[in-house]
């Protein structure tokens, strides 16, 4: 409720009560769509790193190309790991409008803990690339994946951190006006993530698979 | 009507000032070239810029009147502006206007962009007889920048130059153009525009020169220190001349050795030189007879021991004192 | 004492010469001149408690504009000894070194840390009191904003006295920028201050969407906003969708440089090219985002002193919008002459010229808004005038000549696209600020600037500005290009060179004189003058001057455009949605953007020089402050009725 709203003030229980909570005061709908905004700004973001990358996959400098580099089975955990955690972090949501406190926190905790399971598995992947001399220093292309690929993990531990904080403040204040409103923001970021990945997923793994 | 004023004297003063320094024997070689590109691109300068003057012209009288007219003073103290929303046919005007304009500058851009790509008509047939490579009407020139310095390398002739071209009147000549190192952007202003050079690119420039003389080309694009003073001359001159000059250079100028060639792709300003081909070509991956100058050409790496550390050296070489200035 | 001459010579240049010890000096003795006037005054606790912890609009946006005029000088001294090298053959005054880092800095600062505060500086200030608003709808967030521009600029700024400047141009393209040509610090310098600048500048887009959006008063549609209101959320999208890829491409570059990576580099199936896209899918809309606010000062001031509605609304907005969806697709214009083929390059020349369509739609709406008014010739109206020529000359004629591919290759790089988008963004966007900035004056500060005074400095800076940059078009046509730090004798360059740094100077003194103005006006002019001084339109000259810190103490509600003149005019009447004045909700003062800002620039330093120590603890610290945040939940505090109504009362209006 930070921000200077226009009609006199709004207290909780002065709440909307037609609309979810989380867009239940001014402030809460003004932080939602100000999320979407930003999330359009990071679709440019990624658009950028996918672009480059797609232009520089050629770009080996006779270091390893995508199809000897890239391992199946590694990705394809990581993509299990990350759409399952949007699916429960979906469901966490569902618990939120059910006003389920412990719900929220159970789903979120899990949806943490399919992260976790997925930047295990992406450093994994890093660690053996490094290792088989893969380095970013390699070639044009490297550099170009582990810049895409490493921005989406660095998003993802963002958003552990982040969601981490929110369950505390749950757990702590309970499912009210603002936190509902972060637990929704948090999630909206959370698929936003899983939709890159889809792409990174499409665009790179299974691309670089083939070609 | 005072700013009007002012407007209308820079605009004469400065219209008056490219008279008087033209008339001076001041060179404005955008404006003066000396062969078809240039001569294609500069028509390409005056139209729009007449129909835009037009328009300009129109708004700045326009501008001016209302400001005069319309201007409050103690005579109108008291006059209620009328309340207009738009006008729905004014408004139509001047949308179709700059349409057409645009539409009457877009034709001839798109033709003369396609027709640049080709070699422009010669206007000397090249004697077939001396010429090494019959099949090819025009001499190709390979250019390289490397820092602070042009490199031309003439594979036909299988000689090589730095910072002079020579070219001969009335032919085309085909500019092969990379860097190595930083890119640069290689202009004559008097023969045509520029074109960028870059590593590990092959672009190519088409030039010709219709009326002997020597005209002045630089780098138009930064590339550090020394990048004021990658200068060159392009002496334009018969066939004739053209291969006499070939000739002497293969009979009196020394061959490049791979120590020289080193110091050349070293940061350095050097003056002009010349060079009767390579002494070892093999030694950089490349291969005389097909890319001239080793190195030059796309793809080329440069050398694993040559890399631009520190602080300029002024090269030596068969210097003749720096070119342009 | 060889080690401290070690540092002392690596990392504040001592070995390069007076002008950096002069720098040195004077940075030294007006440091201790801030802080001495900070003692003396006791003033630590005001600066820290009014300013430094604001989040409130009106004062972050005075920030952004001192900050900016203060840019606005270093980036003119840079100018002025530029055109000192320059002014006649074969100068020595600066080695090549120096002036390639001063034109670096000159463009870098000028774009993006005068022009974009000036204009991001003057919308705090505007808009939120044009759309009936009490604040941003993130006013924590736009204060993190500010300050991340500014710990950015001084990030730039220390790199002239600790480590060296950039020195590869604002456009910074690589392969010269990369470490095996360029090694020193200066360019991650220039890479980490447009960085954090531009990562504050993207929460200021997404702020003003938000704010525009949802927080209007009651009644304001869309298409009853002002008209600067208009260009500043086109503008914010353009932020939105455009910034991104600066941040994208500065970070590649800098994984180029400091991790020996291969996006840009010569070896290893690096592609240079990569870098200039990005980098002109940024700066095209770019060059849009810093003028069409001034369009939408235009609108507002021709308006205003014509005393007349705005012509064309609607179809001034939609050309708004036409130009923003142009400008993401004009960017190859920038480079005609990279070989990106025939096609492409017909495709983006026709995609440019048809910018001068709604563009030139424009230009005639404001004549059209004059013609039949009664025009006022105040300094705001002054510099709008001066605009009207200068836009057409620079932004009409030559625009389009330049974005004729064929005569491109003869233009480009020269000085003939020097003199262009001088003439578009000092006679668009400088202009534009400046009439902005004389416009809104009173609105922030309760006192008018001197009009006499003003006019000098206008007539200093604008036919200096003409003679400055005419000629150049001129040099650019006789094969002269931009970033040369000498030129030969024995060309004819140089009469038009010294007409030029001639210009320079005048504008210079037009600078000084502004400055001297505002000094004056600051000293002389009675305050507490009329709320509404140039008998304006719009909301915001409802309000007083300035304007109290909750704005409205209640919410009007809008009846149509051009409210407050209808007002006055009897034919609207004055309405609110609170009967009676109710307690303002506000945001509280907070030290943590600033102190974001400072860590930003902890990190940023520690980028510059590899010390990555700095980097971990600027980074952890900036994290830290904001999962504080994260668990804050009462960050707002009431102003009851009675403080409303008092400071009401105190200003008449009760």
């Amino acid at each position: 409720m930070e921000s200077a709203v226009n009609h006199a003030m709004i207290a909780e229980h002065e709440l909307q009560h037609d609309v979810p909570l989380e867009f239940a005061t001014e402030d809460g709908s003004l932080r939602v769509l100000g999320f979407w905004v930003f999330l359009a700004a990071e679709v440019v973001l990624f658009s950028c790193l996918f672009a480059t990358y797609i232009i520089m996959h050629g770009m080996t400098a006779g270091g390893p190309t995508s199809k000897q580099l890239y391992d199946v089975k590694g990705f394809a955990w990581e993509t299990f790991f990350l759409l399952t955690s949007s699916f429960t972090c979906g469901i966490a949501t569902f618990e939120m409008r059910r006003g389920n406190k412990k719900g929220v926190i159970a789903w979120l905790l899990v949806t943490i803990a399919f992260g976790l399971g997925f930047l295990g598995f992406e450093i994994q992947e890093f660690v053996a690339d490094v290792h088989a001399g893969a380095t970013m220093q390699r070639s044009g292309f490297l550099t170009a994946f582990f810049t895409l690929v490493g921005t989406h993990g660095a998003h993802v531990s963002m958003g552990i951190l982040w969601m981490t904080s929110v369950v505390i403040q749950i757990a702590r204040r309970g499912i009210d006006s603002m936190t509902s409103r972060k637990m929704f923001i948090v999630s909206l970021y959370w698929h936003f993530l899983d939709v890159v990945w889809i792409f990174i997923f499409t665009a790179v793994y299974l691309t670089g698979k083939v070609i | 009507m005072r700013r009007t004023r002012r407007w209308l004297k820079t605009g004469i003063t400065s219209a008056i000032l490219v008279v008087l320094l033209t008339g001076c024997g001041v060179q404005v070689p955008v404006l003066q070239p000396k062969g078809p590109v240039g001569q294609e691109e500069l028509k390409l300068i005056v139209f729009p810029f007449i129909l835009m003057a037009i328009v300009a012209f129109i708004v700045f009288a326009l501008f001016a009147w209302i400001m005069v007219k319309y201007r409050a003073k103690p005579e109108n103290e008291g006059y209620v502006p009328p309340e207009t929303d738009g006008n729905t046919l004014l408004e139509t005007i001047w949308t179709v206007i700059p349409i057409i304009i645009v539409v009457a500058i877009a034709i001839p851009t798109v033709i003369v962009t396609f027709k640049l790509l080709k070699p422009p008509t010669p206007t000397v047939a090249a004697k077939s007889n001396t010429n090494p490579n019959p099949s090819k009407q025009t001499v190709v020139i390979y250019v390289a920048s490397s820092e602070w310095k042009w490199l031309f390398a003439y594979p036909q002739y299988g000689i090589e130059t730095v910072n002079h071209l020579e070219i001969p009147v009335g032919q085309p000549v085909d500019f092969q153009l990379t860097a190595i190192g930083p890119m640069n952007s290689f202009w004559i202003p008097a023969l045509g525009g520029m074109e960028m050079d870059m590593p590990g690119k092959d672009l190519g420039l088409w030039l010709q020169a219709d009326s002997p003389g020597t005209y002045l080309g630089r780098s138009a694009q930064y590339s550090g220190k020394g990048f004021a003073h990658m200068t060159f001359n392009v002496t334009a001159q018969s066939q004739t001349d053209f291969e006499q000059w070939v000739k002497q250079v293969k009979a009196n100028s020394p061959k490049l050795t791979a120590t020289e060639y080193k110091k050349l792709l070293q940061p350095s300003t050097v003056g002009t030189m010349d060079f009767a081909g390579f002494v070892n070509p093999n030694g950089y991956n490349g291969s005389m007879s097909k890319t001239g100058m080793p190195g030059v050409r796309a793809g080329m790496p440069i050398p694993s021991d040559i890399k631009s550390t520190g602080d300029s050296s002024t090269g030596s070489g068969s210097s003749s004192g720096k070119s342009g200035s | 004492m060889s080690q401290f001459m070690n540092f002392a010579n690596t990392f504040l240049m001592w070995k390069e010469g007076p002008l950096i010890w002069i720098s040195d000096v004077l940075i030294g003795l007006t440091s201790i001149g801030i802080i001495a006037v900070l003692v003396y005054f006791k003033a630590f606790k005001w600066l820290w408690k009014e300013w430094l912890t604001t989040v409130d609009h009106k004062k972050i946006g005075i920030m952004y504009i001192i900050a900016a005029l203060l840019m606005l000088f270093r980036g003119g001294v840079d100018a002025l000894l530029m055109r000192t090298q320059l002014a006649f053959p074969n100068e020595h005054f600066l080695t090549a070194q120096h002036y390639d880092e001063i034109f670096t800095t000159h463009g870098t600062i000028m774009i993006l840390f005068m022009a974009m505060p000036l204009v991001i500086g003057l919308m705090n200030v505007a808009v939120p009191l044009m759309i009936g608003a009490r604040d941003v709808a993130f006013p924590y967030l736009n204060a993190i904003s500010f300050w991340m521009f500014f710990f950015g600029a001084m990030l730039l700024n220390v790199s002239f006295v600790f480590g060296g400047s950039p020195d590869g141009g604002w456009t910074s393209y690589p392969p010269y920028v990369e470490k095996m040509f360029d090694p020193g610090p200066g360019e991650n310098y220039y890479i980490m201050a447009l960085q954090i600048a531009g990562i504050g500048t993207i929460a200021t887009g997404v702020n003003f969407i938000v704010t525009i959006l949802k927080m209007r008063a009651p009644g304001m549609t869309l298409m009853k906003m002002p008209m600067f209101v208009w260009s500043i959320l086109i503008t914010s999208a353009l932020i939105v969708f455009a910034f991104p890829a600066l941040t994208v491409v500065l970070a590649q570059l800098l994984i180029d440089r400091i991790a020996g990576a291969h996006f840009f580099s010569t070896t290893a199936g690096g592609m240079p090219m990569n870098f200039i896209n990005e980098f002109w899918i940024w700066g095209h809309p770019e060059v849009y985002i810093v003028i069409l606010p001034a369009f939408g000062v235009f609108s507002e001031v021709v308006s205003t002193f014509s005393s007349k509605r705005l012509f064309g609304y609607s179809a001034m907005v939609g050309s708004m919008v036409a130009i923003t969806f142009l400008s993401f697709g004009v960017w190859v214009h920038h480079f005609f002459t990279m070989g990106a083929g025939a096609a492409v390059n017909s495709f983006f020349g026709i995609s440019t010229m048809a910018i001068a369509i709604p563009t030139g739609v424009k230009i005639f709406n404001w004549l059209s808004t004059m013609y039949k008014g009664r025009i006022r010739f105040t300094l705001p109206m002054m510099w709008t005038s001066a605009f009207i020529p200068s836009f057409v000359l620079g932004g009409g004629v030559t625009g389009v000549m330049l974005a004729v591919a064929p005569a491109d290759y003869q233009f480009h790089n020269s000085y003939f696209l020097v003199a262009h988008f001088h003439y578009t963004l000092v006679g668009g966007t400088v202009f534009g600020m400046l009439a902005g900035l004389y416009y809104w004056w009173p609105k922030m500060f309760g006192f008018q600037l001197d009009e006499r005074r003003g006019r000098h400095a206008f007539w200093w800076f604008v036919i200096g500005f003409n003679v400055c940059f005419l000629p150049q078009f001129l040099l650019g046509l006789m094969g002269m290009t931009r970033r040369m730090y000498t030129y030969p004798s024995g060309l004819g360059w140089w009469i038009p060179n010294f007409i030029s740094t001639i210009g320079g100077f005048m504008m210079g003194v037009g600078f000084l004189l502004l400055v001297y103005q505002i000094v004056w006006s600051v000293r002389h002019m009675p305050r507490g003058v009329a709320d509404d001084p140039w008998d304006a339109r719009t909301l915001e000259w409802s309000l007083p001057s300035p304007a109290p810190e909750y704005n409205f103490a209640r919410t009007p509600i809008i009846h149509g455009r051009d409210e407050w003149w209808y007002i006055k005019r009897g034919k609207f009447e004055q309405e609110f949605v609170e009967p009676t004045i109710q307690p303002i909700h506000m945001p509280k003062s907070s030290g943590r953007p600033f102190l974001i800002g400072l860590f930003m620039f902890v990190a940023g330093f520690g980028f510059v020089f590899e010390w990555y120590v700095l980097v971990v603890l600027g980074l952890l610290a900036v994290l830290v402050l904001m999962a504080w945040r994260s668990f804050e939940f009462d960050y707002y505090h009431h102003i009851p009725v009675s403080v409303v109504e008092k400071t009401e009362k105190a200003l008449g209006r009760l």
